[in-house]
Formats: C-alpha cells, structure tokens, sequence
C-alpha cells in the first residue's frame, strides 16, 4: 500500500523493535510471576463457579486458602489435582468443601507431580474443547451471515439492570449496531473479584458476571438470527480481574474485550507488576478464544492535551500490539485504540485528526482499529456535539476504522438515552453512505499540513520508545510518561496478590493455549 | 393569503417583555416556542403520534406539532415536538445564591495570596467514592487545565495535590490531615441514583467526625452540582458546569482570608 502521508517507515519499523525490546524485557518478569486472580483463572477454567452463603466467589476462597497457607507460588493446579486424586471429587465439589471448611487442600499428602499434571490436564481439556466449539459457533455464524464489511458500529449500554440492557441491546441492533458493549458499573475494576449471577443493580454500568454475559448472548443470538447479522458483544477485561473476566467471555462466547497493557495502571491506580504479570493470561484467553481485543489509548488525550501527547498514543499502541503478540493475540484481533479529542477551538484541529487517523491505519494494516469519538469537548449543546460526532465519523470512514465506537450527542449528560443511540446510528449510517469511496478519492499533498503533522508524531512516538527501552517499562511509567500520570512500582492496588513462581508450577491452559488447543 | 398575513394572525399576544411572566422566545417576544425530543414505549403509528401530541398539551403546550417522528423498535417511537408553552414564570421573585467573589486571574490569585496570606494555600482535591471519572477535578486541578484556563497546579502560591479518582473519602481526610490542607476540592461526575449526594454528605459527617469540618474550607464541583446544593449538603460551595481554575480559586482565597479575619 502507498502512503498517503509519505510515512517514514524506516522510522515506523525501528519505533516497532524499540516496542519488542521493551515488551520482551517485561515479559521476563511477567514468566516469573502469577496472581491470585491468574489462579482463580485456572480455577474457574476448571469448573469451580458459584459463591458461599456470604456471595464470596468459590474461586476466591480456594484461592485464599492456598494464598494464606503460602501456596501461591506453586499454584492453584497443583493443589487442585493433588485434591483431586487424594479425594476423588470434582473440582467443584473440592471447592465446595474448602468453602465449608471440611477440607484443607494445603495439608493433603503430596501425589507423584506427573499424575498430577495428567489429572488437571484432562479437565483442562474439556473446557479447551468448550471454547473452541464457542469460537467455531461464531465462525459459523459469520459463514452464514457474512461479516460486516466497512466499520463495525459499536454503542453501549449501560442502565446497570441486565435486563433493561437486553431491551437496549435488541433495539439497537435493530437499529444497526454491530457490536454492543455493556459497560461495568463504576467501581468494579478495583474489586478483587467478580461478582456472581444474574444483576439488576449499578451504577452508571452493569456489573460483568459469568450469567449476565450468558444473558445478553443469549438474547444477542437471537437478535443475530432474526436480523440475519452477526452482533457481537464486549466487555471490559480491565482492572484486578483481567484473566478471570477473559475466561467468562471465553465460556460464554463474548466476541471483544477491552484489554489494555497499561490502562488499569494510568487510570485505575493498579499496581504495575499486577497489570502486567495478568494482562498476560488475560490476552492469552482472548486470542486463543477469537475474541477481538481492544486497548485503551484513547483515555490518554482525556487526561493530557491531544496534539500534545499524539505520539504517546503511538507509542502505546506500538507497546500494547508487541504485548499482544507475546501473548498470541495476531494482528487481526488487536483493536488498538486511538481517538477524535482534539479541541474544536483548534485552526485546522479536523486535518490533524485526519493525519493521525491515516497514520494508525498505516502503521497497523491488520488491525481491527477501534476509534474513540470526542468526548472530552463534549458539553450540554447536544446540537453542536452532533456536529463533533458527524466530522468524527468522516474521519472513521475516510481512514477506514474498523471499531467504530459512536459518539452521542448527549456525551457529558446522560448514558445513552435509546434515542440518543438511534439518531448517532443514523448519523455514522448517512456518512458511511455519503462517503463511502471517499477515502480512496483524495490523496494528501506530500508536504502538506497533514503528512508534516503524521511525521512529527512519529517521529517523537520513536523517540519516546527509544527511551523507554532505555529506562525500562516500569522506570517509565514511575516517571508519568504516558497520560501525564505518574505511578509508583510498589504502589495502586493489588500487589499482594502477586507471587513468584516456584519450581513445580504450572498452568495448564498456558500450555494448552500455545499449542492451538490440539490434542 | 401571504405568509406576512398567517404571522398578523400567529402575534396575536402581548409582545412586550414583563418579568413577572417570562416565557421561551422562539422568534417574538412571548411566543412561548418549545422544542423537546422523546421516546414513546409505542409502535409508531397515528396513535403514537396522537399520544405523543396530547402529552405535549398536558405539558402545557397549545398549538403542538408533531414535526418529525419515527421507529426505534417495534415497540418505541422517537419524536420531535414543537409548541408553545403556555406557563411563565415570575422572574422578580426568584432567589438564588451565586458566589459573589470578584474572579481573579491566575497571577491575580497569585499576588492575592502573596499580599493577604503570605504563605502558599494547600488544596487536596480528589474524585471520591467509587466515581472514575477525573475530567472535572484534572480540568480544575492540572497543570494543563481545560479550555485554555490553566489547573491549579500551575499556580505560584498553590500547592495542588490531585489525588486521582475512586479515592474512599476515609483515605481522603486521611491524605487531607497528612498534607494540612487548606482547601478540598472533591469531584463527583457520576450521579446515577443520587449516588454523588450520599458519597458528598458521607465526607461531610467523616470531617465533623475528625473535627476537621471548620478547619479546610470545602467544595464540590461536577457536571450536577451547584452552589445551593453544595450547600445544602453542608460544603462552601459549589461549582457546576463551565467553571474553571480561577473561578475556584477566586472564591477560596477570597473565603479564607474572610475566615482569618474573624
């Protein structure tokens, strides 16, 4: 593909090896490490669900009860198939047993590690094989239907009662919505567990549980067969949870997540070591699972200055695509985020939005890119923030986006009202129509505003990355380089819940995931 | 049958301003003209569109026009309704408490505080509870601030320490007594259910607890709040959309030498 915007790609594939070295040096750590969310992970991938009578999670006090007698390192695996072997129950009925206090998996006697290994294994093997029916079940429906071509439309809903979400999601997808995203309730990113069953109740979002997941896919499904279109459904592997939340989509066949490297660290004040040793699994789950992943650069300009910080966006997404790989999520399953946030105040603030969205689009061809609308410069002139939402979505079709997030007009004011939702459907819908070749009419002066503003923004994306794997990920984010937001190594949220491995731990949905899940 | 002659007929009504009886203004004095756009849980049909006319009546609305409507689902329609308001109300009676210090620039506060106080002020803001959102207090608190007008950070004669969101208000007074603020901004951007009133008046009964309540002067700020609520729920102030920095500032020094005075 021609450049549009005379891009430098010596620059672009030296930024790109900056971004391997970087992620390569932090996943070293990472290989040492698990977290107590990683073995509820494996625990829940095991068959352990449900919560005792004070709606602690199974998961949590099996967990907890290895964690407190200093087991973590070894992993829940080990002490899970010993349990097993010793006992001859089910993962579920040792969990329930621990929960009662009937049983202490620390304190059995110790069988042969390989007898072990081949008693989780066969389990771990039945729920591979569930997820790989759930991303065949996707595939078939996307042979049935054909895939949607041009950007997918991605609304949310948000009224924290699963139900009223459902009503939502339906009549949107009517409307023409291709993905839904339930947005969590505020708060939940920093819950070290996830809540169980079906909700009705949150705050300006829906709590992510196994059964509301199973709800709206359910009702998705539906909506699918009828409108004769696939509609996918996200939700947020974000916060202390990350692999946990990944491996309930994977059950229930979510088809994107949110899932940031870094996000949880900037803006949720979660400890580094944690973010990075659980992004891991998480993506690991998600690329094995099809799950189309989504990361959260777009947040950076809501906090620091959009043509300012450009080249952080960049850079992350040089980062997180890098983290991806290594975790074996491929290119077309990275939905790298980026985003409209410039002031409208700005002298030609549209052309650098243009430049930047072009430049995405170049650098990461494969991509599912997942476009962010304005947010930041939204105000209550619900008028003038439809005029903001229609020049984003010509930049989304002009550069060819792939998630189109819709802006609504009532951004700043409310969650979206159903109406709100349709009038933002039929505006992307118009622009997509009205422009629909537009992109590939116009090409870009070659020393133009637009290509001068693409090359300075990668130019200063290298040079930062240049950086970074000069002083390392962690030394970075100490000194607030991304978002403008500076976090301690050992401080935010979470780090007690991570552990050095020890000799003899394993996870075997690590293992099995590598291998494609084959027999 | 000119248009000019339809317009005669339409201004068939006081058109001089009386502040006892104020109404919208569409394009002449008094015309009452309304705009509003609504759902219905209704197939959209002639009923629907009746239905959605005779809501606009009982709204208070004569001459209602149903002017653009359409489906959103098989069971909800979308409309767009124009009328004239038949209510007004009397201006001349309505109080309300606005801020009434002077606002000052960044470099006005500065030398403010520099000549009345000597000593730089301590401001500790934080988004509280479990509200994530940072837009409000970053706006008011950043280096950078918003829309041109520079945060907090940036002044000379403020020390500003940001605190970030979903800070519990425990850790909040906390951090508060640690670093012997002079003022605490507190943001809440999420108001779904109330749930910004009970985390505001939560901090509020928290710093009586302390016997800090009398000793920082206290504000709220976010997209739901204004100064009578703020306080009603017992703060200082508080500042809605459309304020920025020196708004904020403007009002504390002016309250704090106030305060020192007494």
């Amino acid at each position: 593909m021609k450049s549009k915007l005379n891009l430098d790609f010596a620059t672009v594939d030296k930024a790109r090896q900056a971004a391997r070295a970087i992620a390569e040096d932090t996943q070293k750590f990472i290989l040492q490490h698990t977290s107590v969310t990683i073995e509820r992970t494996c625990a829940r991938l095991l068959g352990i669900d449900g919560v005792d009578a004070y709606e602690v999670p199974l998961p949590n006090l099996i967990v907890d009860s290895i964690k407190n007698a200093g087991g973590l390192g070894l992993g829940l695996s080990v002490y899970l198939g010993n349990a097993m072997i010793q006992t001859g129950k089910t993962p579920q009925q040792i969990a329930e047993a621990v929960a009662a206090g009937e049983l202490d998996i620390t304190k059995l006697k110790m069988a042969d590690m390989f007898e072990i290994r081949a008693k989780v294994d066969t389990v771990a093997r039945q729920t591979i094989a569930r997820i790989k029916t759930n991303r065949e079940k996707r595939e078939e429906y996307l042979g049935r239907f054909g895939d949607k071509q041009g950007p997918y439309i991605y609304v949310i809903v948000a009224t924290g009662n699963i139900y009223e979400d459902i009503t939502q999601a339906k009549a949107a997808a009517a409307q023409g919505a291709d993905v839904i995203a339930v947005i969590r309730t505020t708060g939940q990113s920093l819950l070290d567990f996830v809540p169980y069953g079906a909700t009705t109740e949150g705050f300006g979002g829906t709590y992510a549980t196994q059964e509301n997941f199973r709800l709206m896919r359910a009702a998705l499904d539906e909506t699918s067969e009828k409108l004769g279109r696939y509609i996918r459904l996200c939700n947020y592997c974000s916060g202390l949870c990350m692999p946990e939340i990944a491996a309930m989509g994977a059950l229930e066949r979510l088809d994107m997540m949110l899932n940031d490297a870094l996000y949880g660290i900037l803006f949720r004040d979660i400890n580094m070591q944690r973010t990075m040793i659980d992004q891991y699994f998480s993506r690991m789950i998600n690329g094995f699972a099809g799950v189309i992943i989504n990361t959260g650069e777009d947040n950076y300009l809501t906090t620091a200055d959009a043509v300012e910080e450009a080249h952080t966006v960049l850079a992350s997404q040089l980062i997180n695509e890098q983290f991806a790989l290594m975790s074996g999520v491929p290119e077309e399953q990275q939905g790298l985020g980026h985003a409209f946030e410039i002031t409208p105040d700005l002298k030609n603030g549209f052309l650098y939005e243009l430049a930047q969205a072009q430049m995405a689009r170049e650098i990461f061809p494969k991509a599912p890119l997942k476009y962010m609308p304005p947010t930041k410069f939204k105000t209550g002139n619900i008028f003038k923030g439809h005029v903001q939402d229609t020049l984003f979505n010509m930049v989304t079709i002009m550069t060819n986006q792939k998630v189109h997030l819709l802006g609504m007009l009532t951004e700043a004011i409310h969650t979206p009202l159903m109406s709100d939702r349709a009038l933002s459907i039929e505006n992307a819908s118009y622009i997509y129509r009205t422009m629909a070749d537009l992109g590939d009419e116009i090409e870009f002066k070659s020393d133009g505003i637009m290509a001068k503003r693409a090359d300075q923004v990668l130019r200063e994306a290298a040079t930062m990355l240049e950086g970074i794997r000069k002083d390392g990920l962690f030394k970075t984010l100490e000194m607030g380089r991304f978002a403008g937001v500076k976090r301690p190594l050992n401080g935010g949220k979470g780090l007690d819940g991570v552990a050095t491995k020890q000799d003899g731990y394993f996870n075997p949905f690590i293992e099995l995931m590598q291998q494609g899940g084959k027999a | 049958m000119s248009s000019g002659l339809y317009s005669m007929k339409a201004r068939d009504f006081c058109q001089t301003l009386d502040l006892t009886k104020v109404k919208p203004y569409g394009d002449t004095m008094n015309d009452g003209k309304v705009q509003l756009s609504f759902t219905l849980p209704l197939a959209a049909n002639e009923r629907a569109i009746e239905a959605a006319r005779q809501l606009g009546v009982k709204m208070g609305l004569t001459d209602v026009l149903v002017a653009h409507h359409e489906a959103l689902d098989n069971e909800f329609s979308f409309f767009v309704v124009y009328g004239n308001l038949s209510h007004t109300v009397d201006v001349t009676t309505i109080k309300v408490s606005t801020i009434d210090s002077d606002v000052l620039d960044m470099h006005g506060v500065d030398e403010f505080i520099k000549q009345n106080i000597g000593r730089k002020l301590v401001v500790v803001g934080a988004s509280t509870g479990t509200d994530a959102h940072t837009v409000g207090i970053d706006a008011i608190m950043n280096m950078k601030g918003y829309a041109g007008h520079y945060g907090l950070e940036r002044y000379e004669m403020i020390e500003a320490y940001n605190l970030g969101s979903q800070v519990a208000n425990e850790e909040f007074v906390k951090r508060a007594t640690e670093l012997k603020a002079d003022v605490l901004l507190v943001s809440q951007t999420v108001t779904q259910k109330d749930v910004h009133v009970t985390n505001l008046v939560e901090l509020v009964e928290l710093l009586e607890a302390a016997r800090l309540r009398d000793k920082v002067i206290l504000i709220a700020g976010g997209p739901r709040i204004n100064n009578d609520l703020a306080k009603e729920l017992g703060y200082d102030a508080g500042f809605g959309p459309g304020k920025f920095a020196e708004h904020v500032a403007s009002f504390f020094i002016d309250e704090f030498v106030k305060r020192n005075k007494k």
